[in-house]
């Protein structure tokens, strides 16, 4: 099967490592993708809040663009990697299907542009992809260095699966869980793994974002997790680069790497740590490093 | 609409000896409001909000919010739009939808507080130095005129509308963001933005016509 792929913004900055890695990860696998060519920005969680129709449109071009692109196929799978751009471009196609006067507004609009959208795509989660469409099996084989011993805490966050999961739960997903256990880890059972991490709060309003991204370090350490993975650019920023300031203000010392979990599957399935964006980390995950020490060198 | 019923401050004396009522009159309230509000995609389920306190209990923020989320429904259904739209709640949704998961009416609270956000910067409600309503409508801006977001130049933006100062405190993290290539000052554009603005023009020549 061929899909398309749609990055989005966060992917090509802050979170750089995510799509080096899953790429790196499909280029291993042989998932065949192609970038949706000109691609926008979905409207993530903002742009919602100042203009629902415009918000609904800008993401339908990109669906728009999507069918433009592979117009002989019947179902086009759209791969959607962060956390925001899935929901939204899941949100969209409901909402449209479900509204036929917004339908008729977006469709009217796009043609301006000279776009058409007839409703065929469909968005697909990686982890969806990586569990429903390649198999389990075929990742527990595709791995060279098992993840003995290492107790990794999956990280599900908001958006991935609520409110509109099709492929795990919404309360209690176990997409991720498998997907360690095949690598040879040992899935940490807690309680949070849906728990918000303060979103776009973290940065901007500390006082409430803050203790969000907290609760969850302490209760993963807590649980004995070695190691966070996660599926969205915004949780892995915000759940490791605000650490510092997190130790400071709660007086704590943690010190609990958090990676992609397409990066926790690249280092098991020996891929050079250049191309997972290894370098890219603040907290160097230093216990997985040591197990799969058999393969690359440790980078610097 | 007279403000001072807005103050809770009741007690002669505290407030220079006059005395306020602490409630509003039907007559005071904006009957259109819910309306309005409901207005959106499948929002007519407002209406059938039991106040459980559900949203209120699992929402990972109504601690740090002036009204609840249960509350705020309440508010906004008997047409209290002042408060409701100068409250803080709005602009402490993170978009977490667990109460839009956990709502045994299948009220879309996520989406209400979207409407709210909307109907609050629409009309000049929100507090021009708080974050979050900065960085909604920064972030409108750049994706409007660029097709793209880009990380660097929006939270500079954001942090000089809102606390320049913050930015100080934030060098540090920006320094490790750059070194490991995760932050930069570069403007991200699509290539089709004739096509895009002519998307976004469409849209405002067919908008007057009713969403549903």
């Amino acid at each position: 099967m061929k899909y398309l792929y749609y990055p989005g913004c966060s992917l090509k900055c802050t979170g750089r490592a995510y799509e080096e890695s899953l790429l790196a990860v499909f280029k291993a696998l042989k998932i065949d993708y192609t970038e949706i060519e000109d691609w926008n920005c979905c409207g993530a969680t903002a742009y919602m809040a100042v203009d629902e129709v415009n918000a609904f449109s800008i993401a339908a071009r990109n669906l728009a663009l999507a069918e433009k692109q592979f117009e002989k196929e019947e179902e086009i799978q759209v791969i959607a990697p962060c956390a925001a751009c899935y929901m939204v471009l899941i949100k969209t196609m409901k909402y449209l299907n479900e509204s036929p006067a917004l339908k008729e507004k977006t469709v009217h609009a796009l043609k301006e542009a000279g776009l058409n959208f007839t409703g065929r795509v469909k968005v697909r989660h990686p982890l969806d992809v990586l569990i429903n469409d390649i198999g389990i099996e075929a990742i527990a084989k595709a791995k060279k260095h098992p993840l003995k011993g290492i107790k990794v805490a999956s990280y599900y966050g908001c958006q991935t699966v609520r409110p509109y999961s099709t492929f795990d739960d919404q309360r209690d997903p176990q997409t991720m869980d498998n997907l360690v256990k095949a690598l040879g880890a040992e899935p940490v059972d807690w309680p949070l793994k849906t728990r918000c991490c303060g979103g776009s709060l973290t940065g901007t309003v500390a006082e409430v974002g803050l203790p969000l991204s907290y609760i969850l370090l302490k209760e993963a350490a807590r649980h004995g997790a070695d190691v966070v993975v996660t599926a969205c650019p915004l949780c892995q920023f915000n759940l490791e680069c605000y650490q510092t300031d997190i130790n400071k203000k709660f007086n704590e010392d943690i010190n609990l790497p958090v990676m992609y979990f397409s990066q926790l599957m690249g280092l098991a399935m020996d891929i050079p740590q250049k191309e997972l964006g290894m370098q890219r980390l603040f907290v160097k995950p230093e216990k997985v490093l040591k197990t799969v020490k058999g393969g690359e060198p440790a980078y610097v | 609409m007279d403000k001072t019923i807005e103050s809770k401050k009741f007690a002669p004396g505290s407030n220079g000896g006059s005395i306020r009522r602490t409630i509003k009159y039907e007559n005071e309230l904006d009957k259109n409001f819910a309306k309005k509000i409901a207005d959106i995609a499948h929002g007519e389920a407002m209406y059938n909000c039991i106040q459980c306190g559900t949203c209120s209990a699992t929402c990972p923020v109504s601690h740090y919010m002036d009204f609840t989320p249960r509350k705020i429904i309440a508010m906004v259904r008997e047409g209290f739009k002042d408060e409701v739209l100068s409250s803080s709640t709005v602009w402490m949704c993170a978009s977490c939808y667990s109460c839009t998961v956990e709502c045994p009416k299948e009220i879309k609270i996520t989406d209400v507080m979207y409407a709210l956000k909307r109907e609050a910067i629409a009309g000049g409600y929100y507090p021009k130095h708080f974050p979050t309503p900065a960085l909604a409508t920064s972030f409108f801006d750049q994706v409007k005129k660029n097709g793209r977001s880009s990380e660097g130049p929006l939270l500079v933006k954001v942090f000089l509308k809102t606390n320049p100062f913050k930015m100080f405190g934030n060098a540090l993290l920006g320094w490790k963001l750059w070194k490991t290539g995760r932050m930069s000052m570069k403007s991200e554009k699509i290539k089709d933005r004739k096509g895009f603005a002519k998307l976004l023009n469409g849209l405002d020549k067919v908008k007057e016509v009713a969403v549903k």
